[in-house]
């Protein structure tokens, strides 16, 4: 079993990567201190990151038992991983990193940093990784992730070198979730049509009944808004749904944190804290708030690229082109609204999803974009 | 500075033991809390009690404390009687926030205190301290209490800054107070302000012009006052009360979060699919809030509504950072809105 076996549709990546892990430390053209893994979302970035790290940090290009369990776990004590739950990566860590990244390897012969969600840095916290990225120790790999090289500043791109990843197919997809998890053929064709080539998401509404069923319901209740009123409501309900989505996902652990602080403190479970102890506490709720707002933020966009393939269905009928469809669950009412509608206003519609998607994530309300929306979605 | 009215009620703590005062009948006594809310009138307070004292005997010795940062016998320290037994007065702020430490020490001095000390303390209201509060209150004979609750009404405002006239000997009339009032209606501290400028700068009686002259065109207009007046189709009166709102500091940012919440509720209930016996319930909206938007509903239609969402949505971009000039983005909307719509709709 190889580490690389899960990177589902990139072979050029893997082949860089894996050449690049198997040649000599101290030279040659294909290894590099920095390196950068760039693809849409959902094409397995951090997981490439985690499957080259597993290499460099093996015995074996394809990795040895005991050094993926690590990595897996997060354990491996010459790794070192940043990514963030919140908005953005506080610089702190990033410091943080940055000293651990001078540190000699320990058993390996690297060490390896990898940093998830290059792209949520503000300026001020991707200076502080110049310095490291420029000249690191001999032994250390730097291993970013973004969606683009656009997202980093042009003196990082100056620092790395790039792997681009291609958005996988549906057919790669498909195959990935029946071989890996067992799914049968038709579902995980299915979901990763509908997730549109977003591995994780794939597998979300593959294994998770009610995701499939509130995306067609949400799809459903959008082509049959009617009035502005209708839009209002629909735009709270869409808020509420990624809500509690995101407070499903992360409710649980923010109470199982909250106790684990409290015992590291040495509060009883139940008694009051001292004020002394509250800022630990005050801190963690923070970062929770930070998480929960991240959380509803990722879920409303989400909806709005479920939204943006359905329009995207619309535009291709209404134009006269009857294959290649992703919601062919919807067909029926998609056929009913191309007809009742113009290709103008599907476009004007695709347009106002993407200025929505744009200003949620300048931290625009997230009700108010979605009104503004839906508005223009009222057939 | 004795002008008598009634406004600081006393409605805290019933079964207080000691006297409790308001702010401008402050005197002097071992132990003074000065407990409520509005800041201003406490501080004036206590000056009015240290400035009493110091004419007493100039050589009176001030300190401040703070009880959140305060550390062990400092309170001893400085009210013990000195060698040449000086009167001492002691200001201790933040009781609100004590620290444990001090909360044991204040109660052991209430039951001893020194002679030639008066020591105040300041307690902005909340929870914490309750047993030093009720061990003063207890305390017959030792303290007294000064109770300075804020002044919410305009009412009160009005009847507080004609005695501010009137303590001062000067003479004014009451439309021109009570348009002072409605130009410095947030703080208290700045209505005073207006006051004692209104009466160094004029001789005679302040009128109503003189008011105007001074402050006019100046006046506190909330964000929801604004959404009000452009949502009843009122364009001119609302873009002033637009600037008076800009002007007199309020955010962009709230602004239109209040047309946002207004223009959301109105398109909720311009609903044609729920009937109008069920929508408090469908929406999650009081009796009232429906009520309301449904009168706040004439004269608009389904397009201009919605053609008004979008565009609060783009303002809302522009006052959080998009391109463009934020002020210009607000008057845009508020004549857009004031249009019911209609200009947006035309294009």
């Amino acid at each position: 079993m190889s580490v690389w076996d899960e990177i589902v549709g990139q072979p050029e990546a893997v082949a860089t990567l894996r050449a690049a892990a198997g040649g000599p430390a101290d030279g040659g053209d294909t290894m590099t201190h920095a390196w950068l893994i760039t693809g849409p979302p959902g094409s397995g970035r951090s997981n490439l990151a985690y499957a080259f790290a597993t290499a460099l940090l093996s015995t074996q290009v394809d990795g040895d038992a005991d050094t993926i369990a690590q990595v897996a776990a997060r354990s491996h004590p010459d790794l070192t991983a940043l990514s963030t739950t919140a908005m953005t990566i506080k610089i702190e860590d990033v410091r943080e990193t940055v000293r651990r990244s001078y540190y000699a390897p320990s058993i390996s012969r690297y060490r390896v940093v990898i940093v998830e969600d290059a792209d949520r840095m503000i300026e001020r916290t991707s200076n502080t990784l110049l310095k490291a990225l420029e000249e690191p120790p001999a032994e250390t790999v730097w291993i970013l992730c973004a969606p683009s090289e656009a997202d980093l500043l042009p003196t990082i791109r100056s620092r790395v070198r790039s792997v681009r990843l291609r958005t996988p197919s549906v057919a790669d997809i498909a195959e990935l979730l029946h071989t890996r998890d067992g799914i049968d053929r038709d579902l995980a064709e299915q979901s990763a049509r509908l997730a549109q080539s977003h591995i994780g998401m794939a597998r979300r509404l593959a294994t998770d009944a009610d995701a499939r069923a509130r995306r067609e319901d949400t799809l459903r209740a959008v082509l049959d808004i009617r009035d502005v009123s209708d839009a209002v409501v629909m735009a709270q309900r869409l808020v509420e749904i990624a809500g509690a989505d995101a407070k499903a996902y992360t409710g649980e652990r923010d109470e199982q944190e909250r106790e684990r602080v409290l015992r590291s403190l040495g509060v009883e479970p139940g008694g009051t804290i001292p004020p002394a102890l509250r800022a630990p506490l005050r801190d963690l709720e923070n970062d929770q708030k930070r998480r929960a707002k991240r959380g509803l933020i990722d879920g409303v966009d989400r909806i709005l690229t479920d939204l943006l393939s359905l329009y995207r269905d619309l535009l291709m009928q209404q134009l006269g082109r009857v294959e290649g469809l992703i919601n062919t669950e919807l067909t029926r009412e998609i056929r009913e609204v191309a007809q009742s509608s113009t290709p103008e206003t599907t476009l004007h519609t695709m347009e106002a999803i993407r200025e929505a998607r744009e200003r949620i994530g300048a931290n625009i309300t997230p009700t108010l974009a979605l009104e503004a929306m839906l508005v223009t979605a009222i057939r | 500075m004795a002008a008598a009215r009634g406004a600081t009620a006393t409605k805290t703590a019933s079964k207080a033991a000691i006297p409790q005062l308001a702010w401008n009948q402050i005197r002097p006594a071992s132990v003074v809390l000065v407990s409520g809310t509005e800041g201003f009138l406490a501080d004036r307070s206590i000056r009015m009690l240290r400035d009493l004292l110091r004419a007493e005997d100039p050589s009176l010795e001030l300190s401040e404390l703070t009880a959140d940062t305060y550390v062990a016998s400092e309170l001893a320290t400085v009210a013990s009687p000195s060698l040449f037994g000086e009167p001492r007065f002691v200001r201790i702020d933040a009781v609100e926030k004590c620290s444990d430490i001090f909360l044991t020490e204040a109660i052991d001095y209430l039951a001893n205190p020194p002679e030639g000390a008066t020591v105040v303390l300041r307690h902005a209201g909340g929870v914490r301290g309750k047993r030093l509060l009720d061990a003063i209150r207890a305390a017959k004979g030792t303290a007294i209490e000064v109770v300075c609750t804020e002044l919410k009404k305009d009412s009160e405002k009005i009847d507080f800054a004609a005695a501010e006239f009137a303590t001062a000997g000067r003479r004014a009339r009451p439309d021109a107070v009570r348009a002072l009032v409605s130009a410095f209606s947030g703080d208290l501290a700045e209505l005073v302000a207006a006051c004692t400028q209104l009466m160094a700068d004029t001789t005679g009686d302040i009128t109503e012009q003189t008011v105007a002259q001074y402050y006019g065109g100046r006046a506190e207009v909330t964000a929801f006052a604004v959404a009000d007046l452009a949502i009843a189709g009122r364009a001119g009166e609302a873009l002033i009360a637009l600037r008076q709102a800009i002007n007199s500091g309020t955010d962009p940012v709230p602004m239109v979060a209040a047309f946002a919440m207004k223009m959301r509720t109105m398109a909720k209930v311009s609903s044609n699919r729920v009937p109008a016996a069920q929508m408090a319930r469908a929406f999650g909206l009081a009796p009232w809030q429906i009520d309301r938007a449904k009168r706040d509903l004439r004269g608009w239609n389904d397009a201009g509504l919605g053609a008004c969402i979008r565009l609060i949505a783009d303002t809302d971009a522009i006052v959080k950072g998009a391109p463009g000039d934020p002020q210009f983005a607000l008057e845009r909307m508020v004549s857009a809105i004031a249009s019911r719509g209609r200009t947006l709709v035309r294009r």
